[in-house]
This record gives structure tokens, C-alpha cells and sequence, in this order.
């Protein structure tokens, strides 16, 4: 059973007034575009400045101000503080890329805000979830830690849907930096 | 704890403070992903009066479906006038959806025209509106999403903004006008 939490002085709307209004954020953006790539760029771009104000209040309320200069701070702060805030929930994982240095991956059973979508199959591999690698983005960005950040869909066995992973790719200055650091 | 199934859920009437347990999340959210819609309409659209009509018409499309959504969980039994409307949607509406009540107050003579006032309004947290956007209503999608669902149950409403504290007023304040009340439609030829 998944314990929520949540802060004290929490506001609360239903999940559905957020669904209605998350489906016509998608939906409006789908007038404005050409191609998926388009699609997921605009959510990724609606869901920096979320980020970046999350970041602020986040960082005001919860941490006394103080700001992560570490790499495994900011990622541990995404993955458990800003996941609590936004779903009432810490990511369901933080995993290391393998193969690569600079990748970190969080990774979502399924993402709150796809739980009402359904992709049709002529939009590939499209994910909605492309807002919420857009709210990481800016959290990061504004950290001082800037990475590509992006959503992908991943096949589970025995599990009929795909779970999320949103995929981080530091840029080198900070690896670097961290290297320095340690 | 109650679950869904095996028990009847109550019949509301608008007096009742008991709204159903619905599935919540965290208000900031919601407040931020609107913000963030706003932002991208008004760099999509330059006049600000086009972003007033988008978000009226973004409502629309949630009202359509807000209220079946509405109806399945509030159990709320046909209203017998718009008197009665008007109270469903401040008491019980705005509650199950926004965790926020509204007061109906300033009926006109014929009882088809009224002020809704937010106690509480999420959508603003945070929310300032900077020069260049004096015009904008920037709580318009609340009046098109009532506008969508009263239109889904036959009635056909005007609803808009007459105060609003982000443009200096004292409160959020809606007026809501029933223009016609539309005969629910038959959809077969009874000689047929």
C-alpha cells in the first residue's frame, strides 16, 4: 500500500479537475503543432517554468533555503521532496544510467498525469509525461544543474501498462564540477 | 472505510456540507499548470481579449465533460429551478472539484440571473497580473467550464466576470444569466 504525504498547510483539488485541465493543456498544444517532436517540446516547455516556481517555493518551505550543490542532493531532492509535493508520493525509483556517465533515470509506475490519457497508436511513442521531464528540467536547470530532460515509456513484463522513465542527461560542466567536488 | 460499490452513495441537497470522497492532489499542481497554460496562450495570441475567449472556450470543453463526471459522483437529485442550479454549483460544484465553496447572492426578479462569489479561489495562488495584461480574466476558464456543463443539462447561460481581484476588486465574483432553458430533445420520430 503507497503511503501518501503531504505538508501541512496543503490546498487540495480533486485529481480530476487537474485531469480536465491537464487533457486540454495537451489538447490545445496538438492545434499548435506540426509533429510529436513539436508536441513534447511545448509540454516540456510549459512544464519548465513549473519547475523553476517549484523550485522556489519548495526550496523556501522545505529546505530553509538552503540550495543542493551536489549531484545526488539535487537528483535525491527531485526523486523524494518535489515528487511528495507534486504526487503526494517519492518516485517509485532513481537509477543510474549503465552505460553512460552523464544519465540518471526516475522512474514512475504509472505518471499521475497519464493515468486519464491514452495515446493513440499513429502517435508512436508519444508521452504526456514530456510536461512533467519539462517540470524536472527547470527544477534542475534552476539548481544549477542543467540536463536534457526527457520522458519515455518503458515495456514492463506481466504489467499491461508501460511504466515512465524520465530520462536525465547532465551536460558536462556539471559533471565536471561534481568531479571537482568529490 | 466506505467504498464504492455494495452502498448506495447519499442524495445530496445543496444545503449538505458532505461532498464524496473524491480522489485529491496537491493544489499547487493544478494553480501551476494553469499559470502555465495562461503563459503559453498569451505568448501564442497577442491580444489579450483572444486569451480571454481561449480560456472561456478551454472551459467549455471541460464543462462538457465535467458534468458527467459531476452527476455520476454527487448523486444530486434534478434540480427543480435555477434557484436551485445556482446552489448545486456552489455548494457541491465547486467543492467536489476545487475544495472550495462559492455564495449565490443578488438574484434578479425573475430568479434567472445571479452572483457567484469565490470564498476561495486556487486558480490565483501566486498570481499576479503584470501591466500589459490589465484585460485579461484570468480566471476565465471557470465561466466556461459552468457555460459547458449547464448547456449539457438544457440550459444555455451566460456566465462572466464582474469582479475579480487580480484586477484590484475585493472578491471573485461570476454572474450567471440563464438565457433559455432548452426542452430536453426526443432523439426518435415517434411515428417512426
Amino acid at each position: 500500500m503507497s503511503c501518501i504525504f503531504f505538508h501541512r498547510d496543503l490546498r487540495l483539488v480533486s485529481l480530476n479537475a487537474f485531469a480536465f485541465l491537464f487533457s486540454e493543456m495537451v489538447q490545445y498544444n496538438q492545434t499548435r503543432v506540426d509533429n510529436i517532436a513539436e508536441l513534447e517540446h511545448r509540454l516540456e516547455d510549459a512544464g519548465y517554468g513549473v519547475g523553476l516556481r517549484m523550485l522556489e517555493l519548495l526550496c523556501h518551505r522545505e529546505k530553509g533555503n538552503r540550495r543542493e550543490v551536489r549531484l545526488l542532493g539535487i537528483l535525491s531532492f527531485v526523486h523524494s521532496t518535489l515528487w511528495k509535493s507534486l504526487f503526494g508520493k517519492v518516485a517509485d525509483s532513481l537509477e543510474k544510467g549503465t552505460e553512460n556517465e552523464d544519465e540518471y533515470m526516475i522512474s514512475e509506475k504509472e505518471l499521475l498525469v497519464n493515468r486519464f490519457i491514452s495515446v493513440p497508436k499513429d502517435m508512436g511513442a508519444f508521452n504526456c509525461g514530456a510536461y512533467v521531464a519539462g517540470i524536472v528540467k527547470g527544477v534542475l536547470d534552476g539548481s544549477g544543474f542543467p540536463a536534457r530532460v526527457t520522458a519515455h515509456f518503458v515495456p514492463v513484463e506481466g504489467q499491461p501498462r508501460p511504466r515512465t522513465t524520465i530520462l536525465i542527461k547532465f551536460t558536462e560542466e556539471v559533471l565536471q564540477r561534481e568531479a571537482r567536488l568529490s | 472505510m466506505a467504498t464504492g460499490f455494495g452502498r448506495m452513495a447519499p442524495l445530496l441537497r445543496p444545503g449538505d456540507t458532505s461532498v464524496p470522497n473524491v480522489e485529491k492532489v496537491n493544489a499547487e499542481l493544478f494553480t501551476l499548470t494553469y499559470g502555465a497554460i495562461v503563459r503559453q496562450l498569451l505568448t501564442d495570441f497577442e491580444e489579450v481579449d483572444e486569451v480571454n475567449k481561449q480560456l472561456d472556450l478551454m472551459g467549455y470543453h471541460i464543462g462538457i465533460r465535467l458534468i458527467d463526471d459531476f452527476l455520476s459522483k454527487s448523486n444530486v437529485t434534478r434540480c427543480s429551478e435555477f434557484k436551485e442550479t445556482a446552489e448545486v454549483i456552489a455548494k457541491v460544484g465547486f467543492k467536489m472539484f476545487l475544495g472550495v465553496t462559492a455564495t449565490v447572492a443578488n438574484w434578479d426578479a425573475e430568479g434567472t440571473e445571479c452572483s457567484l462569489t469565490l470564498d476561495d479561489n486556487p486558480l490565483v495562488d501566486f498570481v499576479e497580473l503584470p501591466e500589459t495584461c490589465q484585460g485579461l480574466h484570468y480566471c476565465n476558464v471557470l465561466c466556461g467550464v459552468i457555460r459547458g456543463a449547464l448547456e449539457m443539462v438544457n440550459m444555455r447561460t451566460e456566465v462572466r466576470w464582474v469582479r475579480d481581484v487580480l484586477r484590484g476588486d475585493d472578491a471573485y465574483e461570476m454572474r450567471l444569466k440563464l438565457l433559455k432553458q432548452v426542452a430536453e430533445e426526443y432523439p426518435y420520430k415517434d411515428d417512426e
